[in-house]
């Protein structure tokens, strides 16, 4: 089973490298660009053929080690 | 005092930190792998040296984290044991969950290695006992990601309990403005566990033990840690 994790930066954490990246389009005149995160995205290839069991898998290793829940929220797709 | 530092792969300062913890107590560290699961038997105290533990893969100091002995370093935390972790080992007392918060990327995405004042926050622990309550100490900094951050209830926890352990300042001791070189609430350099027996800091100063290398306020810290 494949999977996708989506890692972003919680609401109201200061995001330097997404303000970068917004200036950076701004100043290319991409048009419309209102403002710019910053994420992670994780491809995970699962031995598991039940959807629940992944899901379970998926949120450990989100909360284990692949998001600082400090700062990060995670989104699985399954 | 019997010092143990650990090495990750791509630790980098803990020859730095062999030396100073050597020429304050007198005696070599031990020098432990990332994959040991024990600390030698009658440690005081247990360092994270600086570097880019596994390259900085996923976040600052986050796999090392989570290295088979860490649970070693967390119990020996646990029972009191003095921990250190300067700049990706604060990083990684971050992440391993012995220290609260976060060290973010710096505010102006650059990496800043330079001299730098601090301000000595309390001296009534066994860090910080060989300086004097607000000293201005000059140290060396090297990091991308030293911008400490955590919630507002963290940081109002870190300030009404006395964990600041150290600030950035300019030479006078004044905070704020261009003397905070990363964006760090507070101007925070360095804080303490509950119990202050966990120091994490982002500057080095096992950098600041010798003349010959701009100065010595570094010393004070581990004379300090020599005399716990």
């Amino acid at each position: 089973m494949k999977a996708r994790v989506i890692v972003t930066l919680k609401n109201g954490v200061l995001d330097p490298q997404g303000k970068a990246i917004e200036g950076a389009l701004g100043s290319l005149g991409v048009p419309g660009i209102a403002s710019v995160r910053q994420g992670k995205v994780f491809d995970v290839e699962l031995s598991l053929d039940d959807k629940n069991a992944a899901r379970e898998a998926l949120a450990a290793a989100c909360e284990k080690l692949l998001a600082n829940m400090v700062i990060e929220n995670f989104h699985i797709e399954l | 005092m019997k010092a143990a530092v650990i090495v990750f792969p791509g630790s980098n300062r803990e020859g730095d930190m062999a030396r100073a913890l050597r020429q304050a107590t007198g005696r070599k560290p031990d020098m432990l792998w990332h994959g040991d699961h024990e600390l030698p038997a009658g440690t005081d105290l247990v360092v994270l040296p600086g570097g880019f533990s596994y390259g900085d893969y996923l976040r600052c100091g986050a796999i090392a984290g989570r290295a088979a002995i860490m649970d070693a370093v967390r119990a020996h935390a646990a029972r009191g044991g003095l921990v250190l972790g300067v700049c990706n080992g604060f990083q990684i007392l971050c992440e391993s969950g012995l220290l609260p918060g976060v060290l973010m990327r710096n505010a102006n995405l650059r990496f800043v290695c330079k001299m730098q004042h601090l301000r000595v926050e309390r001296t009534d622990t066994a860090f910080t006992r060989r300086y004097a309550k607000g000293q201005t100490i000059e140290v060396a900094i090297a990091h991308g990601e030293g911008n400490y951050e955590a919630d507002d209830a963290t940081i109002a926890r870190l300030e009404g309990d006395g964990l600041v352990a150290f600030r950035y300042c300019d030479a006078e001791g004044r905070l704020g403005g261009g003397a905070n070189p990363n964006g760090s609430r507070n101007d925070i350099a360095g804080i303490f566990s509950p119990r202050r027996n966990v120091l994490g800091l982002m500057p080095h100063p096992e950098n600041l033990i010798d003349p010959l290398v701009g100065g010595i306020d570094g010393r004070g810290l581990f004379e300090s840690l020599a005399a716990a």
